[in-house]
């Protein structure tokens, strides 16, 4: 697949449709990769990568990007087609100056989860099948493909591409999957159970912003959290659980918005299952308004946006979370 | 830094009997930036209003906190002060310490503090006003009355007398209304057609006036001045313009087995057809439920029989987009389902019928042509039991409403009297829990038909209707004789609760009008703003806002008249100072406050932009009409960056008082 993708960026660039393309790079180690912006042919022959660990969603970066001249191609798995759309809606990427590349994704891998397997210095990994073989200082391991998957990709929403110029391999399905099993079982929680796990998960927060960083929601002009006029920027925390009041204003401000690509956990250094909050306030929208999955209509108004005469009254859905 | 000024009233004993306002002053005369204060017993009165502007001339004031009852109530009155005084009548905040504070609170110390507090947000918030301006906008000089029963009819007829415009959306086919249906009425038993088509005749006649019948309101845009309104013409198949209103097609239809509703399903009527003789407008329609030509496409008599080629069954719906700077609600009301009321058997037996269906058997141009017959068997009823009351007045827990329906007492006693005149051979009882009777005329009204007419009332509920052998078993007890009664009637009506026409709360929705918990619509004020909305612009006339009887209707109508005509003969209406504005800078251009804004005052723009970096760049951003903007809100909370802010209530407006209730 690594390859498709080569020829394409390189038969786009030559063909000047494109001045620029988007997709990965590989990092310091083989499964860190990076976003990156290919200008060459060359470049692209060094170092564009595309493989179980291709897990960054690049749409967020066209905001930035298509403020340049000339074109851009990205490629998009299908759950980056949502935030693409998404963020085409909100008028952020002018469509215009974006040729997009659907490309196939059959679940991106988790290295902590692979470590945690048991597996210990491991130089490289190999996929074959349904197979991880992972090659260690201390020898050859397999594992199972299904034992290595992001939590995000074993609960994947859907593998189909909302938004494209061109696709690579062939049309997907959205996906009955299980992600709203967790949401639930912290909803069977007792209010007092469900403190303390979220003030475990959150003390743990350090606060490094990455989780903003890397939301394809999160792509204002000036974040309230920079910005001095706000009144919340910069305070000091007066205890670790503070920061919890970041990450629940940080959810309010993408609710109705986040598509559930799952960066934002993927991309925690502390391992905070931060999807839940979203995936609560996704599962909510759907039980009071409907079912509704930002990113996948590009003409639907979302519900929190919109009014409707059937719409639940507010003292309804307050009784629901009695 | 501001200069301000902080002024308690006592209320007389309203506030100062439960906060010690002296106190209250002193403690707020110390906060930053308080240069002066004083506590007056009526800070609205004369003398007090004249103590404010004083204060702001010789303390070189910036701004001024009153510390009284709701901003409802008086800051008009203090902003009009502040501005006689020289400045920004904007510049004015109320702290209500009496409605949220005084009348609420028994405990003096407790009271005083929150007072305090309250005190101490408003000076916060005041801290970071700025003087604003109001913009002015048009009237259109038009209104809009949704209904078109009697009380809409009123309303349209004295706007139209005052010289403006007025359209009448009406959903049936005719205007007319309940009243159309009703035989006789009280206290005068004059007939109720002989006195209402004549104002139909005027409605259809007058030039001023359009009538949009078989019609709906789709959707509200705008507010009070420029509303903006979506009609949906429903098809007839008929066309307007050429039916004459001959009736022919009505008699020659094949398709006789039609319940007609206006007769409430007592006979049945052709598929095409006008709903009565005086109709306004007087065109034939069809049902499209029953029709055969439009259900099979075979048949096409009622085309073939109209001379004026008026038979159109290719009509479409028909959407109508009008400007009207007043809408008035006239949606009226209906007998509540008497489906769960099963023991009086209504769904059992034909013989038990409500008031407005004895209404009509009772009509000369009725199913029976006005003769009291049994729907049953057509015989004429002996024996007649009314019952009161059924589903008013109830507990509130099972089917019913905990209101009283108010013109079933009077009905009640016009049929029992008419029953009585009419057929002096029939014994008629009356079972009741009060008899009501306030109004001019009605009491008498009342007496008579139970000394004059020998109607039998007795006080007491009807416990059981059962049908046996083509009668119908009452078990009923009498309260104040203290027996059980078994009366085998021949027919037993039931005066049914009334209840507002299921279309208001869809339609308050779409008039962002309040109503409350029995879907009646609210008024500004229940005493002295009675036809009024708390939604600018928008005026209530008739059932919709409460149960009432013709006189009080027409009464209410013509209220509302006058406060429309005193709205439509303004040139412009002062917008509200207090809008939404966009910080271009912080500025997705993401259209979420546009698709929030109910009244459509936010547009995007792309301007260039010099950016920090010194690049310029073309962006997309908001831009607020604040002629069109209400000061709603809804943008600034909606806005995901907070680059929408309202004057006069600005985010940090906001926070500061927050700030300042939790110091």
């Amino acid at each position: 697949m690594q390859q498709v993708i080569r020829d394409k960026a390189l038969s786009l660039l030559e063909a000047g449709k494109v001045d620029r393309v988007l997709a990965w790079k590989e990092g310091e180690f083989f499964y860190d990769q990076t976003p990156h912006v290919f200008k060459t042919a060359e470049e692209i022959n060094r170092s564009l990568v595309y493989n179980g660990f291709s897990a960054a969603n690049l749409s967020k970066y066209l905001v930035k990007e298509t403020l340049k001249d000339g074109m851009i191609a990205v490629f998009l798995k299908p759950c980056d087609t949502y935030s693409f759309s998404q963020l085409l809606k909100e008028h952020r990427i002018p469509r215009e100056k974006v040729w997009a590349v659907g490309i196939p994704c059959d679940g991106k891998l988790d290295i902590d989860r692979i470590r945690k397997a048991g597996l210990r210095g491991i130089t490289s990994i190999r996929e074959d099948g349904d197979r991880l073989s992972v090659s260690t200082i201390y020898g050859e391991k397999t594992v199972a493909k299904s034992d290595a998957l992001a939590e995000r990709c074993e609960n994947c929403k859907s593998r189909k591409h909302i938004v494209y110029d061109e696709l690579i391999g062939s049309e997907g399905e959205a996906l009955d999957s299980g992600r709203f099993d967790a949401v639930e079982a912290l909803e069977k929680m007792s209010p007092e159970e469900r403190f303390a796990f979220w003030q475990k998960e959150l003390s743990r927060c350090i606060r490094c912003n990455a989780c903003r960083n890397a939301c394809p929601a999160c792509t204002c002009e000036k974040c309230v959290f920079d910005n001095p006029a706000s009144g919340i920027e910069s305070k000091a925390p007066a205890s670790s659980f503070e920061e919890q009041n970041f990450h629940i204003i940080r959810a309010f401000h993408v609710v109705g918005r986040c598509t559930d690509c799952g960066e934002c956990s993927r991309v925690c250094p502390q391992s905070i299952p931060l999807h839940l909050i979203n995936r609560k306030f996704i599962k909510d929208i759907n039980e009071f308004y409907g079912t509704y999955q930002a990113g996948e209509n590009p003409d639907e108004r979302a519900p929190l946006t919109n009014f409707d005469k059937d719409d639940m009254e507010p003292a309804d859905a307050f009784r629901k979370g009695e | 830094m501001q200069r301000i000024g902080v002024f308690v009233c006592w209320c007389g004993s309203n506030i100062a009997a439960t906060v010690d306002v002296k106190a209250v002053a002193e403690a707020l005369g110390k906060e930053p930036g308080v240069v002066f204060f004083e506590d007056y017993q009526y800070m609205c009165s004369e003398e007090g209003q004249n103590k404010i502007k004083n204060a702001i001339k010789d303390y070189a004031l910036t701004g001024a906190v009153i510390c009284s009852c709701s901003p409802r109530m008086h800051e008009n009155t203090f902003r009009k002060a502040a501005a006689a005084a020289g400045i920004n009548s904007f510049m004015v905040e109320i702290a209500n310490i009496r409605e949220q504070c005084s009348w609420i609170h028994k405990d003096k110390v407790s009271a005083t503090e929150k007072a305090i507090v309250l005190g101490r947000a408003a000076i916060a918030k005041l801290h970071l006003n700025a003087p604003l301006t109001a913009g002015e906008s048009p009237v259109v000089k038009r209104a809009l009355v949704i209904g078109g029963g009697i009380a809409g009819i009123q309303t349209a007829l004295d706007i139209a007398d005052a010289g403006f415009e007025v359209d009448i959306v009406e959903k049936k086919p005719t205007i007319g209304g309940k009243m159309s249906q009703i035989d006789k009425t009280f206290p005068t038993l004059d007939c109720a057609a002989c006195i209402l088509t004549p104002k139909m005749v005027d409605v259809a006649q007058s030039e001023k006036i359009r009538i949009f019948a078989y019609s709906e309101v789709e959707a509200v845009k705008g507010f009070v001045g420029n509303f903006n309104v979506s009609i949906r013409k429903k098809a007839r198949y008929v066309d307007e313009v050429k039916c004459t209103g001959c009736g022919l097609c009505t008699e020659k239809c094949p398709q006789k087995k039609v319940p007609n509703d206006f007769n409430l399903g007592l006979d049945q009527k052709r598929a095409i057809y006008i709903p009565f003789a005086q109709a306004v407008p007087k065109i034939a329609t069809i049902d499209a439920d029953y029709c055969t030509m439009l259900k099979t496409g075979k048949c096409g008599v009622c085309s073939k029989v109209c001379t004026a080629g008026a038979i159109d069954y290719k009509q479409k719906d028909t959407v109508l987009e009008e400007q009207y700077g007043a809408i008035v609600v006239a949606t009226g009301f209906n007998p509540i389902e008497l489906t769960k009321y099963d023991e009086f058997a209504y769904s059992q037996s034909p013989d038990v019928i409500t008031s407005l269906e004895f209404e009509r058997i009772t009509n000369a141009a009725g199913p029976t042509g006005g003769t009291l017959l049994r729907p049953s068997d057509g015989t004429h009823p002996h024996k007649i039991v009314f019952v009161q009351c059924v589903g008013s007045r109830e507990d509130g827990n099972g089917c019913g409403k905990t209101y009283c329906s108010k013109i079933c007492c009077m009905y009640t006693a016009k049929h029992a009297m008419l029953t009585r005149e009419k057929y002096p051979d029939t014994e008629v009882y009356v079972f009741y829990i009060d008899v009501r009777t306030p109004g001019k005329n009605f009491d008498e009204f009342y007496r008579r038909a139970v000394e004059e007419y020998g109607v039998h009332y007795i006080k007491g509920m009807v416990g059981k209707v059962s049908p046996e052998n083509g009668k119908l078993m009452v078990r009923a007890s009498d309260l104040i004789e203290g027996k059980q009664l078994l009366i085998d009637a021949d027919l037993v009506v039931l005066a049914a609760a009334i209840e507002p026409d299921k279309s208001a709360r869809p339609l308050a929705t779409m008039l962002t009008a309040s109503m409350d918990t029995n879907d009646f619509f609210t008024e500004a004020h229940p005493k002295l703003r009675p036809v009024e909305s708390p939604t600018a612009g928008i005026f209530l006339s008739g059932c919709c806002q409460g149960p009432k009887d013709i006189p009080e209707t027409v009464a209410q109508a013509s209220a509302c008249a006058a406060k429309v005509i005193g709205l439509l003969n303004k040139d412009k209406l002062t917008c509200n100072a207090c809008v939404a504005h966009p910080d271009e800078m912080l500025c997705n251009g993401c259209s979420t406050c546009e698709k929030v804004c109910p009244y459509g005052a936010i547009t995007y723009e792309s301007k260039e932009f010099r950016m920090p970096d010194r690049t310029t760049r073309i962006r997309r951003v908001a831009s607020v009409n604040p002629a069109v903007c209400q000061g709603c809100g809804a943008c600034t909370v909606a806005c995901p960056s907070g680059a929408m802010d309202l004057h006069g209530f600005s985010n940090r407006q906001i926070m500061a008082e927050v700030d300042a209730i939790c110091k």
